[in-house]
């Protein structure tokens, strides 16, 4: 039994070891490819030296921001999808169903339209804040009356509170023509034009978010069971959903103001690390996040080439790559039930 | 002794469940009724039933309510009942309150071919319900197929179902993000849902095939109790799974189908009428009739506000469907879980 459970973890280890590989191949790729190719060679050069040739301003300007802005989102949105799975027990939870992405729209489209916010810069903060807010307001909600914050009414308040913030944001939207033709732009998610701010701005919410991700993974094992069982083994199960709750809005606030909400990895990931760890979380967090930026950085790179010169953003080809390998996951025995 | 203890307690909650019809359907009229003779041009009620009944009317009152509020307040309650219905067969089918048709990629189906006929083909009116349809149908045979592995599982399903539905979503986005932002704000109006214009020969179809679709949807209903305890109890108590499963799914398909051509995908009707409806009736039981009539009542009042409540501006009835569903939702979901049937 000890020795099985010992073999598990070396290969699972070792899984993560290729992964890891895998990203920073990934991220390299990222560097190099767009709608200019840059050589190998210089991009190392670009990497280690100032130098101040036109590729390696391109690499240190552009590309190195928006290969961080994707390793960061990515992670954070893997994490956040896992979290949210686990703590609503519901397989089809996804970042979305808190009502962090309405909350990050409408407060998105506020900014645009009252505001008259323009800037990249300038919208992170209102999608950070509309995130935070409503997910609160989503878990308040959820954790009124009897029972507390149960997985059914979590779902269900957050996909109600999606649906009334959608109904005042198409509102605005319909009334304001400039508003709709930025928003849907940012509406698609992709990580092009961030700058460094942008990740300079992300990087304490995302490190505090990952470390309550990592601290609610025994937790989140425990939940799994149901909360009487959870409660039983001695878990505080309101403690366990609040730590949880906090590090998804971290995450995935922080995520969705950077790179736009794009639901489908925060959706898809944690099913694919189900898949590879089975139902524990103590691996299947790590899994997600590093599978989730490999995905959308190899989106993003496929998204520069597919459409030279211009691109096509990462947000659609993620869903439009990311939906048949789903399906083919769904259809996996082993995937029967969460 | 103990029977006569469960016999009680299923005769109350039969009665319930009729009540809560029939005051449901008392409020479908009430508001089908207003909306006939609210507006600019006031009518009044025994004109409003003068005129359906075809007895003569002061001028300007049949062409009021032939052309303009009759079909609106038909296609309104037609396609509420009909999302309200096709939410709720599959919610209750897939035993998950999250799995409606616009969660599961139906919707998305109609959308996307909708759009497509729009910005891509150029056409527009019957054109386009046509080819949303189609495309609801269409989507659903494939996710159908997708999902089959010795028989469809529920939760495969949802999956698969997800998947689709997000593909088809991007697709979307990215079509809106490639046209001419007028064309866009064109195409946000449909994707949101409105009753605005309808024309009876987009609500002849809808009215004809719930004809159908009706009470095929309560009959099949029936098998949905012995469903809910699970495939393999199911298939003990001689419930025919796999043959009901498909027989439901179809039917909440041309239905949510059938009410996107005539109406645009009305955002969340599906998805709230159901759990609404749950928590009214109790008891955990299947309540498909029940859940028709909330979807109902929900446009009608939904249209109602958009229209007259919100200044001068005219909101299309997708815009507001949201706004008042979701907040009733909530206030059941913190108020009607005393007694732990919040499932």
């Amino acid at each position: 039994m000890t020795e099985t459970r010992h073999r598990r973890a070396t290969v699972l280890t070792t899984g993560l070891v290729v992964i890891a590989v895998a990203l920073a191949g990934a991220a390299l790729l990222s560097l190099a490819v767009g709608a200019r190719d840059i050589q190998f060679g210089t991009v190392m050069h670009a990497l280690f030296s100032s130098a101040d040739d036109r590729d390696s301003l391109i690499i240190t300007q552009s590309r190195i921001p928006r290969t961080l802005v994707g390793l960061l989102a990515g992670a954070a949105f893997g994490l956040a999808g896992t979290l949210i799975q686990g703590v609503t027990r519901n397989p089809l939870a996804d970042p979305g169903i808190l009502g962090v992405n309405a909350g990050a729209g409408l407060f998105v489209v506020i900014a645009i339209s009252v505001f008259g916010v323009t800037s990249l810069t300038g919208y992170v903060w209102f999608g950070f804040a509309g995130a935070a807010v409503v997910s609160v307001l989503v878990y308040t909600i959820g954790s009124i009356g009897r029972g507390g914050a149960t997985p059914i009414k979590l779902a269900l308040a957050g996909a109600a509170v999606t649906a009334a913030l959608t109904s005042f944001t198409t509102a605005v939207l319909l009334n304001d023509v400039d508003t709709f033709d930025q928003f849907r732009f940012w509406q698609v998610g992709s990580l092009a034009n961030r700058g460094s701010d942008v990740v300079v701005q992300s990087l304490p919410f995302l490190v505090v978010g990952v470390l309550l991700a990592f601290a609610s993974a025994r937790a989140l094992n425990a939940l799994a069971l149901g909360d009487d069982v959870a409660t039983s083994f001695g878990q505080n199960v309101l403690v366990a959903r609040l730590v949880a709750g906090l590090g998804i809005v971290l995450l995935c606030g922080t995520a969705t103001s950077m790179a736009g909400p794009i639901v489908f990895i925060g959706l898809m990931i944690p099913h694919a690390a189900r898949a590879i760890t089975g139902p524990d979380h103590r691996w299947m967090l790590p899994y997600s996040m590093l599978l989730a930026p490999l995905l959308l950085l190899l989106a993003d790179v496929i998204g520069r080439v597919i459409a030279r010169p211009g691109e096509v953003q990462v947000g659609i080809v993620t869903a439009v790559l990311g939906a048949p390998v789903f399906v083919i996951l769904a259809r996996r025995r082993r995937l029967a039930e969460l | 002794m103990t029977t006569s203890v469960v016999t009680l307690t299923r005769r109350r909650e039969n009665a319930r469940a009729r009540r809560v019809s029939l005051v449901l359907l008392v409020a479908v009229i009430a508001m089908f009724a207003l909306t006939l003779s609210y507006g600019e041009f006031q009518i009044s009620l025994p004109d409003v039933v003068r005129s359906l009944l075809g007895q003569p009317t002061p001028a300007g009152v049949d062409y009021i309510m032939h052309s303009l509020r009759l079909p609106r307040a038909s296609v309104a309650t037609l396609a509420g009942l009909a999302f309200g219905l096709a939410g709720a067969i599959f919610q209750q089918l897939l035993r998950n309150p999250l799995a409606s048709p616009d969660v599961i990629g139906v919707a998305q189906g109609a959308t996307t071919a909708a759009v497509l006929a729009v910005m891509v083909g150029g056409f527009s009116g019957a054109v386009v319900s046509v080819i949303g349809l189609a495309g609801a149908l269409i989507t659903a045979m494939a996710i159908y197929v997708l999902s089959w592995r010795n028989g469809v599982g529920g939760y495969r399903l949802i999956l698969v179902g997800i998947g689709v539905g997000t593909a088809l979503t991007s697709v979307t986005s990215f079509i809106l993000t490639r046209s001419d932002v007028k064309v866009a704000a064109e195409a946000l109006i449909w994707l949101t849902g409105s009753v605005n214009g309808r024309t009876w020969s987009q609500i002849v179809p809808l009215a004809l095939s719930l004809l159908i679709l009706l009470p095929a949807a309560l009959l099949l209903g029936r098998a949905l109790s012995g469903m809910q305890l699970g495939d393999d109890l199911a298939r003990a108590f001689g419930v025919r799974v796999e043959a009901c499963r498909l027989g439901l799914l179809l039917t909440g398909v041309c239905l949510a189908g059938m009410a996107t051509a005539a109406a645009g995908p009305i955002a969340f009707v599906a998805f709230m009428s159901g759990p609404i409806a749950v928590r009214l009736v109790g008891g955990g039981r299947p309540v498909l009739l029940q859940a028709g009539l909330v979807g109902a009542l929900l446009v009608l009042v939904a249209d109602f506000v958009g229209s007259h409540l919100l200044g001068s501006r005219v909101y299309p009835v997708g815009v507001v469907t949201g706004v008042i569903g979701a907040p009733y939702l909530l206030w059941l979901l913190a108020t009607s879980n005393r007694t732990g049937r919040g499932g």
